[in-house]
């Protein structure tokens, strides 16, 4: 058996599988220790917020101490967080529409351009050819109102009793705070979903749910199919026979539609995550029973199968001496590709609006279903689907990368 | 030998197995009889595919027979329930063709010789007592115990895997051996010890074999009686040299010219008139050297 592991471990590809799969596990099983709380809570106002790390502004403007700083290009950068290039390259064609020469107008010049501008946009000429061009030009206008000035900003607090503001403190454009000072900053890698909740919490809690949701319908239907395979291939005859109907159903009716109306039928309020998995479990189970009772029809004519006969040995313990170790690895492999089927399963299921009926509890696939009922592609919230999309795909590949790094150990004749 | 006092010990009136059903039919067995006497060594002889092996099986109760009956001590054999199975198995015991899948890879040489001691009952048996009884054992068959022990079968070379079949069957004292062409499978050298230590352990337990052979000239040297196998049916049988020396079925000449003239290949070839059956079989030497 150490050999075997020495043997299995020395593959390529299944190492890789096995780098990729262990480091997507610990992932799921660390990161819930090291940052505990609730992955589904709502904590944003706004739907789909950008990734990206979030400051309060109460607390910078409240933190203890101010530095100074007196950065080269703290100006320019100020400026052009207000005017892209693509608004430059706007201006450009507004002043060309006006009748300006084309060497007149530089867009890298940005004093120049904006006095360009100020001196020649008038909103009453309408140049834009469009209306929402119009009101583009006329919000750009608004927005450049005041981009050179750097006056002290003055914050107030409105005094209840006299109706005025009170000065409270003055920001000048060199003041900082240090972000380990500010109380309140909000780390978002993945941003939030439509709820407002953190998508990566969010993600790293569906990948442990959706490897449960695997695992639960790996051994369900590897174990079903053990069981039927070694009956059906053991004993042959009557009850083969039996076993051979229900599995020949069971390959006619494909699996996911079979899934789809066992889902469909059971009560909303009863499908949760486990009755899911063992739903898929239950429709999953032929291909392992069909090559398991293969396996087992060859082996049991075997002569080391004859000769643990010859020695006294009982049913059960022939079963499971003799036959079982032999179909061990193949058992193994059909298991790793159960889990990563369940999982793809419980996606499609679930992106169905099939999936486990919970407000509680994250998968992959209904992270999937919320990101396309809340049209995250249309709104351009890439991270709300995209890293889902990915990590179904890395399990998905690291298992089946296992597999194939398996199938090369125990049947040599495929190696190349 | 022949004329002893014999008891019948094995015997089958039509026996037959057929495989498969339809186009794919096959009828590997095709109603044989046959009377074993305790004690005796027979062969079974026949080319590839005649349905030796499918006999032997059916003859130790591996598979079922289609058609006939099985008589085991006079009796109608009766091995229906896996307590009556394991009885009949202490009776009758098997080597078979290949070594190389006779043994469960995953199981120690020790697993596979205590087995049969506590087929005979050993269980409770201290373990001294087991260890020194394998030793025994691997003695009996030229193997160390001490080298054995610990291992699994595949580390061991075909020629060794054999024997130690054969010591499975020293710690076991059958009352009836089928040997299904234990040496066809390993290399020439093994061949011959293989075969000494199958004539010892009968010399000492006076069981009886069933020696399975395509070779008719082994068949000859070892064997009281022969049956010739083809096809599936039995076209011939008697004594040993009845069937050679004299043989009538048309199959049993054929069988002997194929058998490679191996005691005076030189002088035959420059012969005039082809050899007798006695002259090619009248060779001084055993079985030991062409086997
Ligand atoms: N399990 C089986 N199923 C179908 N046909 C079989 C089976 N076992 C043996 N046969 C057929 O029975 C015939 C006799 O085979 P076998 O007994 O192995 O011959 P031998 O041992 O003399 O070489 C062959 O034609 C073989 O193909
Ligand atoms: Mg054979």
């Amino acid at each position: 058996m150490k050999n075997t592991l020495r043997q299995v471990f020395r593959s390529g590809k299944f190492v890789t599988g096995f780098v990729i799969f262990s480091a997507i596990l610990l992932l799921a099983v660390i990161y819930p220790i090291i940052s505990p709380g609730n992955p589904l809570q709502m904590i944003g106002l706004n739907s789909f917020i950008k990734p990206g790390t979030y400051v309060s502004v109460y607390d910078s403007l409240n933190t203890q101490r101010t530095y100074t700083f007196k950065l080269p290009g703290a100006a320019e950068k100020r400026i052009d967080s207000k005017l892209s290039n693509e608004d430059r390259l706007n201006i450009k064609d507004y002043l060309l529409r006006f009748g300006l020469p084309e060497e007149a107008v530089d867009i890298e010049q940005t004093h120049d351009l904006l006095a360009l501008w100020w001196n020649n946009y008038d909103p009453e000429l309408r140049l834009g050819s469009t209306i929402a061009e119009n009101r583009y030009f006329a919000r750009l206008d608004d927005k450049l109102a005041g981009i050179f000035e750097s006056e002290d900003i003055e914050v107030g607090e409105l005094d209840p009793d006299t109706g005025e503001y009170v000065r409270k403190k003055m920001v000048t454009e060199t003041d900082y705070v240090n972000v380990s000072d500010v109380a309140n900053v909000i780390r978002l890698p993945l941003g939030t979903d439509n709820f407002g909740r953190d998508t990566f919490r969010e993600l790293v809690s569906a990948i442990g749910t959706s490897l449960q949701i695997g695992l639960i319908a790996g051994t369900v239907a590897t174990l079903i199919g053990l069981l039927l395979g070694l009956l059906a291939g053991y004993l042959g005859g009557v009850a083969d026979d039996i076993i051979m109907f229900f599995s020949n159903l069971f390959t006619v009716i494909p699996g996911f539609v079979l899934l789809i109306l066992i889902a469909y039928s059971i009560d909303q309020s009863q499908r949760g995550v486990t009755t899911v998995a063992i739903v898929i479990g239950l429709t999953s189970w032929v291909w392992t029973t069909r090559s398991v009772r293969a396996q087992v029809i060859s082996l049991r004519s075997r002569d080391h199968v004859n000769l643990s006969k010859l020695s006294g040995h009982s049913l059960p313990r022939l079963i499971i001496t003799d036959i079982l170790p032999y179909i061990a690895s193949y058992v193994v492999m059909a298991f790793i590709l159960q889990i990563s089927s369940g999982i793809l399963a419980e996606a499609g299921l679930s992106m169905l609006g099939l999936g486990p009926k919970t407000t509680d509890t994250a998968t992959l696939g209904l992270m999937m279903d919320w990101a396309m009922r809340y049209t995250a592609h249309i709104s351009g919230a890439w991270w709300a689907y995209y890293p889902v999309v990915l990590v179904i795909a890395l399990v998905s590949f690291s298992l089946n990368l296992m597999n194939t790094g398996l199938d090369q150990i125990f049947n040599p004749q495929l190696r190349d | 030998m022949s004329n002893e006092k014999k008891e019948l010990c094995l015997s089958g009136t039509g026996v037959t197995k057929v495989f498969g059903f339809g186009e794919r039919k096959t009828v590997a067995v095709d109603h044989v009889d046959f009377s074993f006497y305790s004690g005796e060594l027979i062969s079974i002889v026949g080319e590839s595919g005649s349905g030796k092996t499918t006999l032997v099986k059916m003859l130790l109760g591996l598979i079922s027979v289609t058609e006939g009956d099985i008589f085991f001590m006079g009796q109608k054999r009766d091995i229906r329930s896996h307590r009556k199975k394991k009885e009949y198995w202490k009776g009758i015991q098997a080597i078979f063709q290949d070594p190389f899948s006779s043994y469960n890879i995953f199981k120690k040489i020790d697993a596979v010789l205590l087995d049969c001691i506590h087929m005979r009952g050993g269980r409770g048996l201290s373990k001294e007592k087991k260890i020194e009884m394998m030793t025994e054992a691997c003695r009996f068959v030229n193997l160390k115990y001490e080298e054995m022990t610990n291992k699994y079968p595949f580390e061991l070379s075909g020629g060794q895997m054999q024997r130690l079949m054969i010591a499975r069957i020293f710690l076991l004292k059958p009352k009836i051996l089928l040997a299904d062409e234990p040496t066809s499978m390993i290399d020439a050298c093994s061949r011959a010890t293989i075969l000494d230590m199958l004539m010892e352990l009968r010399k000492e337990t006076g069981m009886m074999i069933i020696f399975i052979t395509h070779d008719i000239g082994l068949a000859y040297y070892v064997s009281d009686s022969v049956y010739i196998m083809e096809r599936g049916k039995i076209v011939e049988f008697g004594s040993a040299n009845e069937v050679i020396l004299n043989p009538k079925a048309e199959y049993t000449k054929r069988l002997l010219t194929d058998v490679p003239k191996i005691h005076e290949p030189w002088e035959f070839s420059k012969r005039k008139r082809p050899m007798t059956q006695e002259e090619r079989f009248s060779s001084p030497q055993p079985i030991n050297i062409e086997v």
